[in-house]
């Protein structure tokens, strides 16, 4: 009975993977030369350079209109750490001669003024460079990624792994096609976005930097990928819990498994720590001899982590610690903080074999829980959101998400007109819809995971799942 | 429009105004400074002018020249940090004259008291709000509306109140208090409360919109009565213009009301001392003010002075009305993700819905296309419709307006010949967008300007639920015509008028209906009311997009 089974299961997979080939139009190996990698290449090109050229052209349209100074004003877009306001206000004071982090204006790092220093009357251009930059590699990243992602399915598919009716979750290269584009299009063309970029924010160079991390650790390269993180982290400290799905993506891309007892896992380890722990030094090193004191240290990373200013934003700090009496102060301080990188752990633990899925997740938790968020940081992760277009069929509150999101972001200046303007209303009026904001923040992050997981457990286990009785079961997030 | 709409006749009559405009408007400001400054105040002034978009036929004003004279009373007891104002305007003839002689009167009695610990500024404005709006603009550095002023060469400290008068007789009857300013937004209620507490103590009649409050409540004609005052009230917000020169004082944070003296057929009368002592006893109240007036309510509306309706009992009415399209959109987005029963098509399902996307785009787009045009041309195109048509500036503004928004209706055919294919998927999404659009829009309508998105919800809501390709179309079409802005509008110009006790003919009417788009279009340019670029450029392009449902093929 046995031999049969197993013989009947194997013709069967065959026939699978037969029909697979067919319908999902798969590269074979036998097809697999240099033109057809190429032709869909300067099929996107196209696509791509109208997609940039739309987001230049929107952004050069809004630079000349009068709503700038209005973009630049609002909380909503700009936090004391990011605002351009602050900026030239620390360019002259260096001018001069003065430390910039004299008196409690500018909160930038010395690297971003210097870089201002020399560029200040292309800042406009600039500022749309580095969205550019982002937009692209997040297009390179996501295209790579998703080849990963197309050749594991095929070993999958070959090695038999996958129980039979799971077939529709099976991804095909058309649906895959065009994702690496939407990611761009999400990213320029988001509302957001274009609002940070119009508000010369410095998040879209925070956001640029990020970007250059995730393509370089998508294309496996260990210095590249340690030193624009270490940059990211120098920019604003929160992506240091970048560090785990770098490393774990890292180990996968050079197939260590992540064993502990492993000393070339160790070993890749100590080398990423340390090119990362080096570079941090040497920039933060050179921040000291650009500017001749450690001031900035305080000013930057103290302000960052104390939350001095409480200047309302889209975040939860400002309200909770207005409202604080002083003494408990450096208690819930510790606890909002921790919050950002405390997940890094559970997370790193479920989705270990997902470090994409990881850094999604991570830089989400970073744009809901950090210190001064803006809505810039928010659009950095919304533009991974084409990449689990596959996890649509198990969301399960995406339309209420995403009307509270939309409403919520358009109350935000009509809150802050009756509250300032009109005197109407009060802070806690604009508190409630910024909660409104995060709490959908999060409902979204949490549904795509539970799909995410929910998926994964699909390709294991098949689509249909039975009880032991027979009867059809619910799955449960645990 | 009416006395003025003959063209030739207009435009003779305006060119003498603006030739004689100076000595025929002048306010006597020699006269004015030279009686403050003998009643120790120190008096300046400030100059303005202004060029209306196009010529304001109920004012008679086009070119706008004028002076505004403001006296400053120091606190004798205190830092000057903070002040208060009495205003007044001042226009030709005897219109409002009583209001400069008790604001003078005022001026002299409080010269001589010491207990004022805040900066007392006595304000005659011309041209009522365009002044207003200049020494305003001047005492807070602001420009918001390109107007023309020279700066204020003194100042008090950051005014915490004001109140504004209106006086056409040395008696009244009973003085009227009103509270609604630029952009329905309102004062904050302590200073009703104030107002009717004097009045009581003093025994002057007082009303709100006009009406003398009623004791019976439980009783149906004072119930009615109540219901009526409340209704008023709520069409005066809605209309989002400044109904007494207070009105544009609330834009900086500033609790002001006007006061308004009747003087109606009734025997007991109360003369020009008897306010005097009240505005005394208000201002003494306001000086003793602590803080900003902020502990109470700045939501409310009110059945009568000494009752008033709280955001909490009327938010749920709107609430409720915002449910519906949040129910019709959930119902939808339930509709179009259930995948329809199980078959090999899926693959035919994603390339029917791909090109949903351009098919909704290109509604959304023209839509608003279109309230752009609403929005630009009135003003933009006034000489050339001058030029080719028998109509007057004013007029042409507003005909362009209702040329423009009756042309939009013509828009769904030219759409559709563009998009693809109306699938039913097509329109459900259309709707589903035009849905959630329409429930943000009121919502944050009804936050800033309750009445406004009340009054919105109330005609919008109903079409929004029904509407679909599938019901009957001419009547479904004269439905949605009955039940859109510009109708909504022409009947809140009727029910106004009959809540006022002054019904009007179809023809006055209509006649109203054209002033009233014309003052609106005014106010948005002259004060920054935000009521004709709302309807133009997001209400009426919501409303074109189920308009389009309604047609899709």
């Amino acid at each position: 009975m046995q031999p049969h089974t197993v013989k009947h299961g194997q013709f069967c997979s065959l026939k699978v993977h037969f029909v697979v080939y067919k319908q999902l139009n798969f590269p074979t190996p036998l097809s697999r030369d240099g033109r057809r990698a190429a032709a869909p290449l300067s099929k996107m090109a196209a696509p791509l350079t109208l997609l940039f050229l739309l987001a230049v052209t929107v952004r050069a349209a809004l630079f000349n209109s009068s709503l700038k100074e209005l973009i630049s004003d609002r909380v909503e877009v700009v936090s004391p750490l990011t605002a351009w306001k602050r900026v030239i206000e620390g360019l002259a004071l260096l001018d001069l001669g003065v430390s910039p982090y004299s008196g409690d204006v500018f909160h930038e790092t010395p690297l971003v003024i210097y870089l201002f220093h020399f560029v200040v009357d292309y800042a406009e251009v600039t500022f749309m460079l580095a969205d550019l930059i982002t937009a692209g590699c997040l297009y390179m990243a996501v295209k790579d990624y998703n080849k990963q992602v197309f050749r594991k399915q095929k070993f999958a598919l070959e090695a038999d792994r996958y129980p039979l009716d799971c077939l529709e979750l099976i991804r095909s290269p058309k649906e895959m096609h065009y994702i690496p584009l939407k990611v761009a299009m999400f990213y320029l063309l988001n509302p957001f976005t274009i609002l940070s970029c119009v508000a010369r924010s410095t998040c879209c160079l925070n956001n640029a930097v990020i970007a250059l991390f995730i393509l370089s650790t998508i294309k496996g390269n260990l210095l590249l990928s340690a030193v624009f993180l270490s940059l990211a982290t120098y920019q604003c400290l929160y992506p240091l819990v970048l560090v785990a799905p770098a490393l774990l993506y890292l180990l996968q891309h050079q197939y260590i498994p992540v064993n502990f007892r492993r000393p070339n896992f160790w070993w890749l380890v100590a080398q990423y720590l340390f090119m990362f722990g080096g570079s941090l030094l040497v920039v933060v090193c050179l921040s000291f001899f650009l500017l001749g004191s450690w001031d900035f240290l305080s000013s930057v990373y103290g302000f960052i982590l104390s939350v001095p200013d409480l200047t309302p934003n889209i975040g939860l700090f400002w309200y909770f610690f207005a409202e604080m009496f002083e003494h408990f102060r450096l208690f819930f301080l510790c606890v909002f903080q921790i919050n950002v990188f405390f997940y890094t752990i559970p997370l790193s633990l479920k989705l270990k074999d997902h470090p994409v899925f990881l850094i999604f997740m991570q830089l989400s938790i970073i744009s809901i829980f950090k210190s001064y968020p803006t809505v810039g940081d928010s659009a950095l992760y919304l533009s991974f959101l084409p990449v689990w277009t596959h996890l649509h069929r198990f969301l399960r509150n995406i339309f209420l998400v995403s009307c509270l999101l939309l409403a919520s972001s358009l109350l935000f200046p009509v809150l802050w007109h009756l509250w300032i303007y009109a005197g109407s209303a009060n802070s806690n009026f604009y508190y409630a819809i910024t909660l409104v904001f995060n709490v959908a923040q999060i409902l979204l992050v949490s549904d795509y995971f539970y799909a995410f997981l929910r998926r994964e457990h699909h390709l294991t286990y098949g689509l249909y799942l039975k009880r032991k009785d027979g009867s059809e079961a619910a799955m449960v997030l645990k | 429009m009416g006395l003025l709409s003959d063209p030739n006749r207009r435009r003779a009559l305006i060119n003498l105004l603006t030739r004689l405009n100076a000595p025929i408007c002048g306010m006597p400001v020699d006269w004015l400074v030279k009686t403050m400054q003998a009643r120790g105040l120190e008096v300046f002034t400030q100059s303005f002018s202004r060029t209306l978009p196009f010529p304001d036929e109920n004012k008679e004003r086009y070119m706008v020249k004028g002076t505004n004279v403001y006296g400053i009373l120091r606190a004798p007891r205190a830092p000057r940090t903070e002040a208060l104002v009495l205003s007044a305007s001042c226009s030709p003839g005897d219109e409002n004259n009583q209001a400069v002689g008790l604001l003078l009167g005022l001026a002299q009695y409080f010269r001589n008291q010491i207990y004022f610990a805040k900066d007392l500024i006595f304000l005659v404005n011309e041209h009522d709000l365009i002044g207003m709006q200049a020494w305003l603009e001047g005492y807070h550095h602001t420009n918001t509306t390109g107007m023309d002023w020279t700066p204020l060469h003194g100042r008090g400290g950051s005014i915490q109140a004001a109140l504004s008068l209106e006086l056409n007789s040395h008696v009244v009857t009973s003085l009227d208090l009103v509270l609604e300013g630029l952009n329905g937004q309102l004062p904050n209620l302590d200073l009703a409360n104030l107002f009717y507490a004097f009045c009581q103590k003093l025994s002057v009649l007082c009303t709100i919109e006009g009406k003398l409050q009623r004791n019976d409540w439980d009783s149906v004609s004072g119930y009615s009565q109540a219901v009526q005052t409340m209704m008023l009230m709520v069409m005066k917000q809605a209309s989002g213009r400044p109904w007494g020169d207070h009105g544009l004082f609330l834009r900086y944070h500033i609790e002001a009301a006007t006061i308004k003296g009747i003087n109606s057929f009734r025997q007991d009368k109360t003369d020009a001392t008897t306010i005097g002592r009240l505005l005394e006893g208000m201002y003494r109240k306001l000086n003793n003010l602590l803080e900003r007036l902020h502990q109470s309510y700045f939501f409310y509306l009110m059945p009568s002075l000494s009752n008033f309706v709280s955001i909490g009992y009327y938010m749920p009415a709107f609430g409720l009305l915002a449910v519906i399209l949040l129910l019709r959109a959930l119902d939808l987005w339930v509709q179009l993700v259930t995948p329809p029963p199980r078959n090999e098509e899926r693959v035919n399902d994603i390339a029917q819905s791909c090109p949903g996307v351009l098919s909704i785009l290109i509604p959304l787009v023209i839509s608003h296309l279109t309230g752009v045009a609403l929005y630009m041309l009135p003003v933009r195109f006034q000489e050339m419709a001058v030029e080719h048509f028998p109509v007057s500036e004013t007029e042409a503004v507003v005909l362009t307006a209702i040329a423009v928004y009756t042309a939009g209706l013509a828009l769904p055919h030219n759409t559709h010949r563009y998009s693809s294919e109306g699938t039913e998927q097509g329109w459900r999404v259309l709707k589903l967008v035009a849905v959630l659009y329409l429930a943000v829009l009121l919502g944050c309508t009804a936050l800033i300007n309750f009445s406004l998105g009340f009054i919105l919800a109330l005609t919008l809501v109903p079409v929004a639920a029904f509407v679909t390709p599938h019901v009957p179309k001419v009547l479904s079409a004269f439905a949605l015509v009955f039940l859109s802005p510009a109708c909504t509008l022409l009947f809140s110009v009727f029910f106004y008028q009959e809540l006022q006790e002054m019904p009007v003919s179809f023809q006055d009417g209509w006649i109203l209906y054209l002033s009233v788009i014309s003052q609106g279009i005014l106010d948005h340019y002259l004060y920054g009311s935000l009521v004709y670029p709302l309807i133009a450029l997001l209400v009426y392009p919501c409303w074109l997009l189920f308009w389009n449902i309604l047609f899709w093929k």
